[in-house]
């Protein structure tokens, strides 16, 4: 009997990824499988070398599992090459980093238009679509700045409309607030938790803080290359 | 796509004018260097072949010795005489005949005088050699028979001595001399190396052996074959007369040469191909190291830019796209140095032709080639450091510090 219930957009069926080889060989994650589905608002913790900063790599297609399935929207990831895994983030991902990682000496606009000349968009639409990017995270007016023109918070924000101007699926925020003072990381935690709510796009986040998980609605904690706990995030008190 | 490549890559150039112009300095010199070289040669061979058709295409110069050409060497073999050029002008083949003598005089006209070149011909001299009068005439054949004392002057001894008055039936001191000014030639200006071509006094050669010389050598003849003449047929029929005349014997070497205009144009395109050779050697040493500054500084680049490259991975560029990013600033650099290199050779050019007195041609294909070339030495030399970049892992690029 055929599922009546869309895939997930998210599935690991067993996934392990290992480095290395023989004795010195490391396994960052052993034998995962969890679904995220569009919609939700996620976040992974986990100490260092637990294998949160992997699964986001396999999630993002920058990395692809040793062992086991990784579907996004029902396609098998681990079959991808490299380009092809750059043109499923291309249309379907967007990464944000802990350190902005934006274009120096390139404006605000230019920044969020970048993604869309690898999509090959014309100069007008590309303009259109990165404006709109800017006025959904707040910074219409200050399209022209330059990156060092403008505070980390800021910075931030022109990061997160860089991933929002392609229309993606999935927005992926590894550790986003790591580098802003505990204001600028709360602001940019509520414009996540907006873009969530408002605009229905599903976010995973890496975090080591707990307020900062706090926003989400669900809990991933990795130990050890294991997912040992998955549960919903309790509204705020 | 490739716009705003383009225009990152001049960006970067511009912001980094200095170190961009340091990486280029090697493209720089190899195309300045193949423009100036080549425009000035282009100049030169003009000059050349321009001279080389005044003389006309079937003109023989015979001299004695068996040097074919350049500077005289210690071989003595027997001067010519006049009676050669007499007996040559006889030959069917042959339509003009210029026996020539020249040496170097003081020459006085009033207050003024100059050293120049007194040469020694008769009227066919300026037929063969295909050069005007400017004004009055050349000799007339009772003039050349008897050894009258007329000249005409070349336009430099004119201005010397007369300026810009009428020399006309005056009368200028050639060593002593009196000799009547009859006419003035055209101008002519350098010759194929450089010589002044108009810094000559002409007289009948008959008037330079008795009066000024005291000798009757003929130093060469220049002979005009008839049109109908194929310059091989003409050769031979004056190697054959010349022979007999100075009783060579069958087997023995001439003590002669023979030249036509095409061995003369051989030997030009010989020192052509050789100054080419030199300078294709230049050019390709200097473009191989100005593509190994590009490459360098590319892989610095790279480098540098490691992070930018993850993110650029990350958020869905292709690897191709990557590769042609680094390779349009790689060719950017290039073609930067290629247009610096074009302006500064030809400028170069430009002086080397004001001092060499060449005219200035600018040959538009070698600085397309040169343009392309430079291209290609981006290409070539910016696809390792791209392909590099390309292959970044994204996730080792955006961990790096």
């Amino acid at each position: 009997m055929p599922d009546a219930r869309p895939d997930p957009l998210i599935a690991f069926r067993n996934v392990s990824r290992s480095y290395g080889e023989g004795e010195a060989q490391v396994r960052a994650l052993d034998n995962v499988s969890l679904t995220i589905n569009a919609g939700e608002f996620v976040a992974i913790m986990g100490p260092s070398g637990s294998g949160k900063s992997t699964a986001m790599n396999i999630i993002g297609c920058l990395d692809r599992p040793s062992t086991g399935e990784y579907l996004f929207k029902g396609i098998p990831v681990q079959g991808l090459d490299q380009n092809r895994r750059a043109l499923l983030r291309r249309h379907a991902l967007g990464f944000v980093f802990q350190g902005f990682n934006l274009l120096a000496r390139q404006s605000a606009l230019e920044n969020v238009e970048l993604p869309l000349i690898y999509k090959g968009l014309p100069r007008a639409q590309r303009v259109a679509a990165a404006r709109l990017a800017l006025h959904k995270v707040g910074l219409e007016g200050r399209e022209g700045h330059d990156p060092s023109q403008l505070s980390g918070g800021q910075q931030q924000r022109v990061a997160i409309a860089r991933a929002l101007a392609g229309g993606p699926s999935v927005l992926l925020a590894d550790e986003p607030t790591g580098n802003l003072d505990s204001a600028r990381s709360h602001e940019i935690m509520r414009l996540l938790q907006a873009l969530n709510r408002d605009e229905g796009i599903t976010v995973v986040m890496v975090t080591h803080e707990e307020d900062i998980a706090a926003y989400a609605k669900r809990l991933l904690v990795f130990t050890d290359g294991h997912l040992t706990r998955d549960e919903p995030v309790l509204e705020r008190a | 796509m490739l716009w705003d490549a383009v225009q990152l890559a001049f960006t970067a150039i511009v912001r980094n004018k200095l170190r961009s112009f340091l990486t280029v300095l090697g493209v720089v010199i190899g195309v300045a260097a193949v423009i100036a070289m080549v425009t000035v040669g282009a100049g030169s061979s003009a000059q050349v072949s321009a001279s080389v058709e005044r003389l006309g295409t079937n003109v023989l110069v015979i001299r004695p010795g068996r040097v074919r050409m350049g500077p005289p060497s210690g071989e003595s073999a027997p001067r010519f005489k006049l009676k050669d050029a007499e007996a040559l002008a006889e030959l069917s083949v042959v339509g003009f005949v210029a026996p020539q003598a020249s040496s170097s005089y003081s020459v006085v006209a009033g207050n003024a005088n100059t050293s120049t070149q007194v040469t020694g011909s008769t009227a066919d001299y300026l037929t063969v050699q295909n050069w005007a009068m400017a004004l009055g005439r050349s000799f007339e054949p009772g003039e050349e028979a008897a050894g009258t004392a007329v000249c005409v002057l070349g336009q430099t001894v004119r201005k010397t001595l007369f300026g810009s008055s009428d020399p006309l039936g005056e009368t200028i001191r050639v060593r002593g001399l009196a000799c009547q000014v009859i006419g003035v030639l055209s101008s002519r200006g350098a010759g194929s190396f450089g010589q002044d071509q108009d810094d000559l006094v002409l007289m009948p050669i008959k008037t330079l052996h008795r009066r000024l010389q005291g000798e009757t050598d003929v130093t060469s003849i220049q002979v005009a074959l008839r049109k109908s003449v194929a310059s091989e047929d003409g050769i031979r029929a004056v190697q054959t007369l010349l022979r007999e005349r100075r009783e060579i014997a069958i087997g023995q070497a001439d003590n002669f040469s023979v030249t036509d205009m095409k061995d003369f144009n051989q030997l030009l395109s010989g020192v052509n191909s050789v100054m080419s050779g030199l300078l294709s050697a230049v050019a390709a040493v200097s473009l191989l190291v100005g593509g190994i500054g590009i490459m360098n500084i590319m892989l610095v680049s790279v480098t540098e830019r490691t992070r930018e490259i993850g993110v650029r991975l990350a958020i869905g560029a292709l690897e191709w796209q990557v590769l042609s990013q680094f390779l349009i600033e790689a060719v950017a650099l290039s073609l930067f140095g290629g247009i610096v290199g074009i302006i500064f050779g030809l400028t170069m050019a430009y002086v080397a032709a004001i001092f060499l007195e060449v005219p200035f041609i600018v040959d538009g294909r070698i600085v397309a080639v040169a343009f392309l070339f430079s291209a290609l030495v981006g290409i070539v030399f910016g696809f390792f450091p791209a392909r590099r970049a390309a292959r970044l892992n994204p996730i080792e690029a955006l961990r790096h510090e």
